[in-house]
This record gives C-alpha cells, structure tokens and sequence, in this order.
C-alpha cells in the first residue's frame, strides 16, 4: 500500500476543491474591460469542461477493470463512452442548442408544451443522476481504500460531504474554467504513468498476456482477502493460509487447494508459489490468455454477440440522456458551437479512452490477483507501484489516485447540481437559491444511502444500468423530439415510461440476482438492445394513435431547431412576427 | 441479497417520494373536495371547482379550442345533456350527446346573437329522426363583452324547464365575465408593450447631446477615438430602436451597455469607474430586451448625481445553477425606499418607469417570484438585484 504520498494527493485535491469552491466568484473574470468580459465560451475551453465533467473515475476504473476481467468484448465500453459524442454530434448537439433548454426536462416542455411530459422528463432525469452518482461514491470509497486500507464508507461519504458543502457554499456555479483544469488534471493522471508503465514494459521484454493459459502469479505472491468470495481453482496448488478457507480456520498452514470451487472469507491470507495459476472468483469466466483477447470468445457470457449490441445500443445511445453533460451545452452561444465543442471533446474522449484497454493489459499482467479478489477496479491505482517500484511508483500512484479523487468530485458536483437543479425547479421554485440548496442535499442523500446498502454492486454495471435507462427513455424523447414532427405529447409520455420502466427493472432484478444464469440473465443484465426498440417503438406507435395531441406551433420550432444560425431565419421570422 | 433488497427498496422509494412531491400541488385540488361537508355544502363546492376548472382556457380568450376545453366544464356545471358554444359564423364547440344537432346550432344560436336577449327553443326548431335522443328544448344565453355579443351558449335539455333558462343565463354571464378579465390580461401585456417602445425611443435629448458634444470635443485632438465613439453611437442607437423581438441574450445585452458607458466616459472621463464580474457561462441566456441598460443608465445619473468626485459602478452577472444572477450597483446618493417601492409600483416618472416597467415584464414572463429586488438607503448608494431562469417556455433570443 502506497499511503503516505497517495494520502497527501487526496487531501490537495479536496483541499483545494473546497477552496476553489469557497473563491469560486474571484476566479469568474472581473475586470473593467468589456471586450474580454463578453466573449463567450470557446469550444476549446467548453469541450475540456465537459470532459472535466463527464470523465467520472467510476467510469475509468470500471472500464479497465472490466477490460481487465472480461477481455475484448469490453473494449466496446471504451469506444462507447466517446462514440456516444458522435451520436449527440450528429443527431442532437446543435438543435437541442437551438431549442434554448437548459435541461431535458426543458426541452421536453419546450416541445411537447405539456407539464406532464415535463414531469415524466424530470423523475427520469433525477433518477438517472442518482444511478450514476452512487458508482462515484462507491468508486470513491474503493479508491480510498485501495491507497489506505480505510472502510469504504469513509471515502463515499468523504465525497458525499465535500460536494454537498461546496455546492451549498456557492460552489454550484460550475465555473468553465476550474472544470476544464479537471480534464487536464485528470488526462494529465491517467498518462503520465501510462508512459512510465509502457517503458517498464519495454524493458521487462514486452511481455504479452495473450497465451494458452490463464495468468498465473509470477512470484511468489500474498494475497489478502478483504471480502469473502469464491474462488475457482483450475489445476491444485499448495498454498499457505492464514484466516479461513472452506470453513477450516487455519493459521500459517500449508493447504493443498483441489481443481474446483473453494470458500474463502473475509481477512484471509493466502500465499502462493511464484508460477501458480491465479484463482478466479466464480463471477469472471476462468480464461486464457488467447480467449481473453479473442472478441466474442464466450468470456462475457454464452451470448456475447448479443451482450456486444446491447453494449454498443446502451453507451451510444445514453450519453444524450446524463443530465450533468446536457446542461454543459447550454454554455455555447449557438448550435454551431454546440457541433464544434463536440468535434473537439471527441478528439479528447479519444486520447483517454485509448489508454484504457492499455491498463486492463497491464492488470492482467501485473495485478492478476485481483481476479482472485474480484476488485478488478482497482488495477489502475495498484500498476504504477507494483509496476515501477520505489519513489517513482509511490508518487505515480499518488498522482492517479488524487487525479481518480479530482474526477469524483467534479463529476459528483456536476451530477448534484444537475440534479438538485432539476429538483428545485420543479418543487422548490419559490425558496430561490435556498431551495437550490436543500436540493443539493437531498440529491446527493438518497445515493450515498444506497451507497450504505449496496456496496457489493459492481461500479460498472451501474454505471451500465444509468446508461440503458437513459438510452431507452430520454434518447428516444430527444432524437424524435428533434427529427420528427409526429411526436404527440401522450406518445412522449408513454414512450418514455415504458423503455425506462423496462430497462430500470431488468437492471434492478439483474443487481438482486433474480435471475439464473443463462439466456434470461443475459437479457436483464444488458438490456438496451430490448428496451430501447420498445421505447422508440412505443413512443411511434402511440403518437400515430394520438395524433390530437400534437401540440401547436411544431413547424415553426422545427424550423427553429434546425435552421442554422447562419442563414439569418431566426431574426427574419421574428421580423414579420413584429411587423404582424 | 438483503442488502440488494434495501438497494431496490432506496431506489423504489425515492423515485416514488419525489413522484409524490412533484404531483402534490396538482393533488392539492382533489384533496380539497373530500373534506366533507354538508350535502348542499358538497354541491356548492362541486360547482364553485366545476367554475375553477372551466376558467383558465376562458382566461385565454375565446376561440374554438379554449370553448372546447370549457365547454365540458360548462356542462357538468349545469348538469345538461348537451351543449353548444357558436359565435355569429360558426360552431366553436359542442359537448354531449345528439352530435347530429350540431350542425344547426348556429342557426338556433342567431336570435340570441342579434338580439342580445335569452331565447327558449322547442322541440319545433330541435326537430330530430333519431328515436334515441332526448333533446327537444334549448335555451340560448348570448355571451357578451363590454355590451358586444361575442357568442351564444345554447343548452339543451329533454324538458321544459325555467330553472335551466336562469341557470344557463347565469352560466353565459360568468363565462361573459370571465372574457372580460381575458381582455383585461390583453390590454395589461399591450399596455406593457408601449411602455417597452416608449423605453426603447427614450434615449433622452440630453443624453444625445451631451454624446455629441464629447464626442465633438475629440474631433480635433483625438480624430480617431471621436470615430470610434460616433460608431459607438450609431450601434447603440441602432440597438436600442430596434423593433423586433421581446428577448435577446445577455451578451447583446451588455454589448449595448459597453458602448452606453463608452459615451458616458468620454463625456465623464476619470470621475466613471465600472468594475464588470461577468461569468462567461451566462452570457447566451436570453434575457428580456432592455432589463438592464436602463438599470446602467439610472445608475450613472444617480451616481453622477451632484457629486464632484465621481462614481462607481459595479455590474455582476453570475452563473447560479438553473439561472442568471444578475446586478447593478453604484455607490451614488441612493434613496429613500419608500420612494423606491413607488417607484417599483408604476408610480415613479423618468427613471422611475424604468424600474417599474423591467419589474413588470419580468414577473409577467418568469412569475412573481423573478421581480426586481433593490436594496438602498439614503446615502447608501443603490444595488438592483434580478435573475433571469435561463430556459422558459417561449422565451428565445432574437
């Protein structure tokens, strides 16, 4: 364990986001001249925001972590979270813009001119930053106790109350210019050890994790059980235990494990020879090298072609439904900036998310006992020590852990302000900036309790979950929002009811573990490729049955929407408006 | 497992708690009428909230969709089997069974329009093949405004009967009454949109020139600056006579407000100092046309106000969430409050309309929470707070 320096990286960080937090008003410009006041945000400076935001460390960890359990199939998580940008680019970026809403839950109203539709918009929306909040607590808690060995908790909550605060001390103006350093801070973490890890490999001889066997430790290796699992071991190996395995309590004895599953609970030791096959736990299919890297070689279920689609439906599609990222393009001043600042923070995505797959290599390569204990999430924070050693390790580690820290907060803060925003607005609205305030804490209250309860949920699969709820209610709302002008407000409503519904149920039976393995598990544990056909299809087929609920003035905002600004419309239909 | 139950049981529960307190208000009514009173106390709530659910599309004023949302209303209130709502041309609405009489409820309805009066009709003019329907009377109430026959509210009834001819009498006189406040609304918003064309032509004579003269007095030392401030000055008038358009964005807003300073300074020199703290993020909320150069404008005069050693103005716009916080300051004489909340009541003159009227227009379009707020003392100098919610149905940037 790393802690000292890893310790003091953590502490900047929330030190300095309380700070930033507390004088964010000096940091907004103030000055005499106009010219520089009055420029808008450049698409530069927005797209790093907006990588600030949505760049969660739940999500990298998750998906190197993943990478790292599941192989190929998962490098679609990866291309996911950034081709999802080229999907809002194409469809969604500069008519959403052009619309003038600042939330979702706006641009539903401004469309469909109905408060119900607006409602319907508003709990989806507050529900789907609550799943997406919970991981970053969780991936919080598990960061700090990767680097300190403290209780989970008191990383999950540690976050929970400086976002709180800080939002509360005024910190809620998401100041463009403090959230793109995060994506600097953030890229700057992630590849700075990335180059060290590669060179350490080179000169290791470049070993590759591809072979015909599963990774095996390559010397002789402690590991310490923190949660109870079960594990499965592929060939016998004679290990020394010291805690309980299989129900026998043992101490510093030698323990031949057979082929087959074995029980080891919580705080148990248990040392291998250099050369041993890594047990897994039985939740990660035992590969080797070769299926691992092989796409749809069965490591992600016995449908991975299905699980690849319902992948690539739920990331590309749910991107436009995170209420914390659609807030962010409000900042630009028309739709072409809107398209341009997502061009640029496509080019960023790009830069990060290739890394990834680099780390889940490394993982396997270097960490492999954590497919033992499970926490593959934590592959990132363990390579630069275990990898590079001594001070060089230490303090590369301290920067991806702060760096992992700095990426909590300012998407937990992005996240409770979109969400506390979406709150107050619809029940709040007469306390003012106060009921913003007791917004906040009740945004962030209800995913830190489910943080308390449900610390075992893996950081990616809600994560998942937050995606295929968005893609299957609010996409479909936004894309035929957008581009057809069939859209009914009843068919609105009922689309988005039953595809959230849907996908949110498969997602929480998947978590309670209702299902068995098999086609049916598979269905509910990815289920964008089902849900989101159903709300498209439900949100048509009801809007061609009430066509009496079209609301007015469709052609006009349509042509608002889509008209760029170039050509001048807007001003000119305003004109004969006037003239009327 | 029991840890992933409570997971589902938090989520369940919340989504269900904020359900219950986004949908409270709309519930609100409903809970209302199950306190229950007396049976006559029963009916006239039923009837009073049958009146309350008929007013807001009649509020909006009177076209073929506003009569087809009320008219259902009008008919529980008075208990009818159908019910038509025509003005002299054509049928705006019609609610209740017998659809085949539809059609002729204009012609039925033309008495009643001419005349202004009341007239009963029998079964000679509801004449009808279908054995089924029970219509054979309607009475026809004329609905007018101001004195003008707008439209007639013809009910129909199976029976005779005098108390439906006072009832439906009764109902058209509400419904004329409720067209009347909707004219009211009408000529309030058009009152407010003169006061915004006497606001955009009030660029005062002085101000004029006063700009002319400064800008007269750098035509020989400084022949570039005096063009730049002629420009200024074309571009500020240009914008501020504009014609089109209640709204524009907060970056236009302050361009205009930069080239108003840039004329006052010339004209003031050292003794006008501005500090400007404006977060970029809020710059392309669109805001009303005008909410905040006149604010600039009062506050230079105030400050300027009879006093030698100068002013300073403080122009903040923050980003706070979901809204725009917005405001303008000078630590000029300040006033009396009780003189400012005339002021903010309409009741001011010069700049005092200027107060009033942003007032206005920005409780009429975000609410009456969004009003101007003013903190000043005599002495105490002047700070005028506003927010602007940055997305409002129907309030865009032109």
């Amino acid at each position: 364990m790393t802690s000292t320096y890893s310790v003091v990286a953590v502490a900047i960080v929330i030190t300095a986001t309380m700070l930033i937090g507390a004088n964010g008003l000096r940091l907004s410009r103030t000055t005499s001249d106009f010219y520089v006041a009055s420029r808008t945000v450049s698409p530069w400076w927005n797209a790093s925001a907006i990588g600030g935001e949505y760049l969660s460390a739940a999500s990298f960890l998750g998906v190197a972590g993943l990478i790292f359990a599941y192989g190929a199939d998962m490098l679609w998580f990866a291309v996911g979270y950034t081709a999802g940008y080229l999907v809002l680019l194409t469809l969604v970026a500069a008519p959403l813009r052009r619309s003038g809403a600042y939330t979702l839950p706006d641009f539903a109203e401004e469309r469909l001119a109905s408060v119900p539709v607006r409602r319907i918009a508003s709990l989806l929306t507050v529900g789907i930053g609550w799943l997406y909040l919970l991981p970053q607590l969780q991936g919080a808690g598990l960061t700090l106790y990767t680097v300190t060995g403290l209780s989970p908790l008191v990383g999950a909550v540690a976050v929970a109350v400086v976002v709180v605060v800080n939002v509360m001390a005024g910190g809620m103006r998401s100041i463009t210019i403090v959230q793109a350093f995060q994506f600097w801070l953030k890229l700057a973490a992630i590849t700075i050890p990335m180059v060290f890890l590669l060179l350490a490999w080179q000169h290791d001889g470049a070993p590759t994790p591809i072979g015909p066997t599963p990774p095996a430790f390559t010397e002789r290796t402690t590991v310490r059980v923190n949660s109870a699992v079960t594990v499965r071991v592929h060939e016998p190996v004679r290990v020394t235990v010291t805690g309980v395995v299989d129900g026998d309590r043992l101490r510093e004895s030698p323990v031949r494990l057979s082929t087959g599953t074995h029980r080891i609970d919580q705080g148990t030791s248990v040392t291998f020879p250099a050369g041993a096959v890594v047990p897994q736990v039985t939740s990660i299919p035992a590969t080797t090298g070769e299926q691992w890297a092989l796409p749809l070689s069965g490591t992600s279920g016995d449908h991975s072609l299905y699980v690849v689609y319902s992948l690539i439906v739920a990331t590309f599609l749910g991107v436009m439904g995170l209420p914390h990222v659609i807030v962010r393009f409000y900042t630009n001043p028309n739709g072409w900036a809107a398209r341009r600042t997502t061009v640029v923070l496509l080019v960023l995505l790009g830069v990060f998310y290739v890394q990834l797959p680099l780390y889940g290599m490394f993982g396997r390569l270097y960490t492999p006992e954590l497919l033992m204990t499970g926490r593959t999430d934590a592959t990132i924070l363990l390579l630069p020590a275990r990898v590079i050693g001594g001070l060089g390790g230490d303090l590369l580690s301290a920067l991806v852990a702060g760096g992992a820290f700095a990426a909590f907060l300012s998407t937990a803060s992005g996240l409770t302000v979109a969400v506390a925003g979406v709150i107050s607005r619809n029940t709040l609205r007469r306390f003012g900036i106060t009921g913003f305030r007791i917004a906040a804490v009740g945004a962030m209250t209800v995913p830190l309790a489910m943080t308390l309860v449900s610390s075992r949920l893996s950081v990616a699969d809600v994560v998942g979950l937050a995606f295929a709820v968005a893609a299957s209610s609010l996409c479909p709302l936004v894309v035929l929002g957008i581009w057809w002008r069939g859209l009914t407000s009843v068919g609105a409503a009922a689309g988005m009811t039953v595809g959230g519904g849907l996908a949110l149920t498969a997602g929480l039976l998947t978590l309670m573990g209702a299902a068995q393995p098999g086609w049916w598990m598979d269905l509910l544990r990815w289920p964008a490729a089902w849900t989101v056909p159903i709300g498209f299809a439900v949100m048509v087929g009801v809007s061609l049955a009430t066509p009496g609920s079209t609301p007015p003035g469709v052609a006009r905002l349509m042509a608002r929407l889509h008209a760029p600004e170039s050509l001048g419309l807007r001003s000119t239909a305003a004109r004969e408006e006037a003239a009327q | 497992m029991s840890t992933v139950v409570a997971f589902l049981v938090g989520v369940l529960v919340g989504l269900v708690g904020l359900g219950i307190v986004v949908l409270s208000r709309r519930a609100g009514t409903a809970r209302v009428r199950r306190h229950l009173g007396t049976e006559a106390e029963q009916v006239t709530y039923e009837t009073l909230h049958k009146a309350w659910s008929a007013a807001p599309p009649l509020r909006a004023g009177l076209s073929s969709d506003t009569a087809r949302k009320a008219a259902r209303h009008l008919r529980g209130l008075l208990r009818a089997p159908a019910l038509a709502i025509t003005d002299g041309e054509q049928r705006l609405a019609w609610d209740g069974s017998g659809e085949q009489h539809a059609d002729a409820a204009v012609a039925l309805a033309a008495t009643a329009f001419r005349t202004g009066k009341v007239s009963v009709l029998g079964p000679d003019r509801i004449a009808c093949a279908d054995p089924s329907c029970t219509l054979r009377y309607a009475v026809a109430a004329p609905i007018a405004v101001e004195d003008e026959v707008r439209a007639v509210l013809t009910v129909y009834s199976a029976e005779e009967s005098a108390g439906l001819a006072r009832a439906a009498t009764e109902v058209a006189r509400w419904v004329s009454g409720q067209l009347e406040l909707a004219e009211l609304d009408r000529s309030k918003a058009r009152l407010i949109e003169a006061e915004v064309r006497a606001l955009r032509a009030q660029i005062s004579p002085h101000f004029i020139y006063n700009s002319l003269t400064a800008i007269a007095s750098f035509v020989r030392t400084d022949p570039a600056r005096a063009r730049n401030l002629l420009l200024e000055f074309a571009d500020f008038t240009r914008y501020s006579f504009r014609r089109h358009g209640d709204f524009t964005t907060l970056a236009e807003e302050l361009n205009s407000i930069d080239q108003y300073l840039n004329l006052e300074r010339a004209r003031f020199g050292e003794r006008l100092t501005v500090t400007l703290q404006i977060s970029p993020e809020v710059l392309p909320v669109a805001v009303p046309f005008l909410c905040l150069q006149p604010l600039v404008e009062n506050a230079v005069q105030h400050g300027m106000e009879d006093r030698a050693n100068g002013c300073h103005i403080t122009i903040l716009a923050q980003d706070g969430g979901s809204e725009a916080l917005l405001s303008v300051e000078d630590d000029g004489a300040g006033m009396d409050p009780e003189q400012c909340r005339r002021m903010l009541s309409g009741k001011g003159d010069g700049g005092g309309m200027a107060l009033g009227n942003i007032d206005e227009r920005l409780r009429q379009v975000y609410g009456h929470e969004y009003g101007l707020v003013v903190e000043t003392a005599l002495g105490a100098g002047t700070k005028v707070k506003l927010r602007v919610p940055k997305h409002r149905v129907g309030v865009h940037a032109t």
